[in-house]
């Protein structure tokens, strides 16, 4: 496994570059906060359109069949320009789960829906005060004649407010079960969360929603290692979208060391600062090739090599690294980084939504010591 | 591909018959190691194992056959080099020669200084060390002043090197030395080549904090060195002396890593926190050593980055810096967390109510403050990083 750009994926990453650069700069971007409409229709068609969110979707069923490290490079790029369209959840979550776990007519059903900008999908899995623990399921899944009974909350769920579907964890009589739930079943409910970045959230409740038997994502696991699976894999794209995240936070902080005056000179001549952005620059360094690592893993380019471990030295790194980069970048930009004017506010929010989803730095450590067996 | 394929299956094979069982073991401390040169005796596995690579060329694995290397391509000698992993091998040979002055030589060096130096290095004959510091001049470096004054074929040197590695094992030193004191401070420095055994060259041993005197200082008093040992030309050496340090940087940021003992730490703190073969008992540090290791990780895979990049055809830029300052700073971290970890335990100094696992970790704390000073000091590379990579106003 060679850690280096292949010139096809270097042509989809200036293709990425290039779209946010001209469809969704961060002015079109704090409109959709401002007005918290969530998304665009039309700009996820085009990118539809532009084969994204197919990429990690199988040649059967209506994807490239590309892979994670393709849309990785996406979402790094849609993450300089914390473009809020729901990649991560539809495809990553939603798609990924449907995928590994749905039955032929599941995936028929839905996966080409979902590659042609049809179909958005969300994971509602994390409950009131349970963290980012996977198992803390208190929702239930209880049998009916055809199918289940569902009942049960669901918080900070990603992209909630805009899903056709949800992927819901539920507890069952033979365990955790995943299950895919539309948004118009009755008894669902998605009331919006405001959160700090504007973005789409929603808690859902679930007031005795019935759902066929074929609703269920059935892997050769128990739904709980399915579930962390696809959790994995949700983990592994909003890294690559927080590398994009961090690095546009450092650019904007590199251009005001340069550009600011003070004292007669640039502020960035100072060693002081200077050796501050230089270490921010290593931490954009390390964490590049933590993600790029871990999405070829999540691809089986190394199959020696742990999914799970990747994933999580990508987001323990990611997680503490955007987080200072965004801290220092406000410190760095000086009174104006304070102001709601002011662009390097929103990265700061998102750092720390990021960091808080799927897991922290210290979740995350400790979720690799159990891996290593310590 | 098949070739590549058929390549790992013979060395595999070549390496399994061939490596000696002390050779399968990872390296305690750097005496471990086989360093080549004149002036010291290895043990006969050791020994052994140095001559059969060398009889393929494979202590210097990408060097050109015709100074005794192995001629492989990059792909081959990455798969040597994971085969190696593999089988948890030690390299056959370690210097400053292959790390350093071998790669310059064959990047900058004259046809007949390949051929008198790059053989010796690959067979592990002669052991180089490195003049560079002195005592007025540490970072500021090219303010050195050891001066050279040219007398027909010889330059006459006076002055003297402070930190020189292990100069008292060294056949050969690569030194910088002040050709032309009128000139602007770079632009006077030539690099030379001189032998250890010149009359008038003297070596001094330095004591540590931790006890150990891994450093020199030597002194240089009319010291005759012929001018067909510069590297380049006379005045020009400060260039070649920058492309020297970012070999040793990068040497610098590899080398602390204890490769194959990963574990160290957690046996440590089982035994010492409790928690037997399961989960440490102290949260806080088992929290330490999980950040330290994936810190770790990162630069691994930055480092291999930066490898398929150069193999790709890409530039190399200045990530040396990175790993020079990523790499010690984590070997600090490394000692200072093991040092946690045995707690009062840490503080023997020798005798025996120390455990001399306990006092050799203590020893590694004391001298590992220094990889952030030696080959250039953490905050030259972050100066390193934020001009030449960030494009930063001078200050």
């Amino acid at each position: 496994m060679d850690l280096v750009l292949t010139e096809e994926e270097t042509m989809l990453q200036q293709a990425a570059k290039d779209f946010v650069t001209s469809r969704s700069p961060v002015s079109r971007v704090k409109k959709t906060f401002e007005k918290r409409e969530g998304y665009s229709p039309e700009l996820w068609k085009e990118m539809a359109k532009l084969g994204w969110l197919g990429l990690t979707i199988g040649e059967k069923s209506g994807g490239a069949g590309l892979g994670h490290r393709y849309l990785g490079l996406v979402l790094e790029e849609l993450g300089k320009g914390l473009v809020p369209e729901p990649v991560v959840s539809t495809l990553l979550l939603g798609a990924f789960a449907i995928e590994s776990g749905g039955s032929d007519a599941a995936k028929s059903e839905h996966l080409p829906a979902i590659a042609a900008g049809e179909t958005i999908v969300a994971l509602a899995h994390q409950e009131r005060r349970a963290r980012w623990a996977l198992a803390a399921v208190d929702a239930t899944a209880d049998p009916s004649a055809g199918g289940y009974v569902l009942r049960g909350e669901k918080v900070h769920v990603m992209d909630g407010t805009l899903a056709d579907f949800f992927v819901v964890s539920a507890r069952a009589s033979d365990g955790v079960a995943l299950l895919l739930v539309p948004a118009t079943a009755k008894g669902v409910r998605a009331d919006a969360e405001s959160r700090i970045d504007g973005r789409s959230c929603a808690t859902v409740r679930l007031d005795a929603v019935t759902v066929s038997r074929d609703a269920r994502l059935d892997a050769p696991e128990s739904g709980l290692g399915l579930l962390e699976r696809v959790v994995d894999a949700g983990t592994i794209g909003l890294s690559a979208e927080m590398l994009g995240g961090m690095s546009a936070a450092f650019a904007m902080t590199l251009e005001h060391l340069k550009t600011r005056v003070q004292f007669g000179v640039p502020i960035g001549s100072f060693q002081a600062l200077q050796h501050r952005a230089a270490r921010l620059y290593v931490e954009t360094q390390l964490a590049r090739s933590a993600v790029m690592y871990a999405g070829r893993v999540q691809d089986g380019l190394d199959l020696t090599a742990s999914v799970a471990r990747a994933a999580s030295v990508a987001k323990a790194k990611c997680s503490d690294a955007f987080v200072r980069i965004a801290h220092e970048a406000v410190q760095l930009h000086g009174g104006i980084g304070m102001t709601e004017e002011h662009d390097i506010g929103l990265y700061l929010k998102r750092a720390r939504v990021l960091e808080m989803t799927f897991g922290d730095a210290t979740y995350h450590r400790d979720r690799f010591a159990r891996i290593e067996g310590f | 591909m098949a070739d590549l394929d058929d390549f790992r299956e013979a060395t595999r094979r070549w390496l399994t018959a061939s490596a000696p069982p002390s050779m399968r073991t990872p390296a305690r401390t750097s005496d471990d190691l086989c360093w080549g040169g004149k002036k010291t005796t290895y043990p006969l596995e050791t020994q052994r194992w140095l001559e059969l690579n060398v009889e393929r060329g494979w202590t210097a694995p990408t060097w050109p056959r015709e100074y005794g290397g192995g001629g492989l391509t990059h792909p081959e000698a990455k798969v040597l080099a994971e085969e190696m992993a593999t089988l948890s091998l030690r390299a056959p040979l370690f210097g400053f020669g292959l790390a350093m002055i071998g790669p310059l030589l064959l990047q900058e060096g004259s046809e007949a200084l390949k051929k008198e130096h790059l053989p010796p290095i690959v067979r592990g004959q002669v052991r180089w060390c490195q003049g560079y510091s002195e005592p007025g001049a540490g970072s500021d470096l090219a303010s050195l002043q050891t001066k050279a004054v040219r007398e027909d074929d010889v330059y006459v040197l006076n002055g003297s090197k402070i930190w020189t590695s292990y100069a008292e094992k060294a056949d050969w030193m690569f030194i910088l030395v002040r050709t032309d004191p009128g000139a602007k401070k770079q632009d006077g420095i030539t690099f030379l080549l001189m032998d250890m055994e010149t009359p008038g060259v003297t070596v001094r041993p330095i004591r540590l904090i931790s006890g150990a005197s891994p450093f020199c200082e030597t002194f240089l008093t009319e010291a005759r060195v012929p001018t067909a040992n510069v590297v380049g030309e006379e005045n020009r050496g400060w260039a070649i002396a920058r492309a020297l340090l970012a070999h040793e940087r990068t040497m610098i940021g590899d080398i602390f890593k204890e490769r194959g003992d990963a574990g160290k730490l957690v046996t440590a703190a089982r035994e010492h926190l409790g928690g037997d073969a399961g989960k440490i008992a102290d949260g806080v540090l088992r929290n330490r050593i999980a950040a330290l290791e994936i810190e770790q990780a990162c630069l691994d895979l930055t480092m291999q980055r930066s490898r398929d990049g150069a193999r790709a055809g890409h530039n190399p830029g200045h990530e040396s810096s990175i790993f020079k300052l990523v790499g010690t700073e984590l070997n600090q971290e490394r000692r200072d967390l093991h040092c946690a970890i045995l707690g009062p335990e840490a503080l023997g100094w020798d005798g025996d109510g120390y455990d001399a696992e306990d006092l050799k970790a203590t020893k590694d704390w004391l001298r590992s403050r220094g990889n952030s000073i030696e080959g250039g000091t953490s905050e030259i590379q972050l100066n390193i990083i934020a001009k030449r990579v960030l494009a930063l106003p001078g200050a």
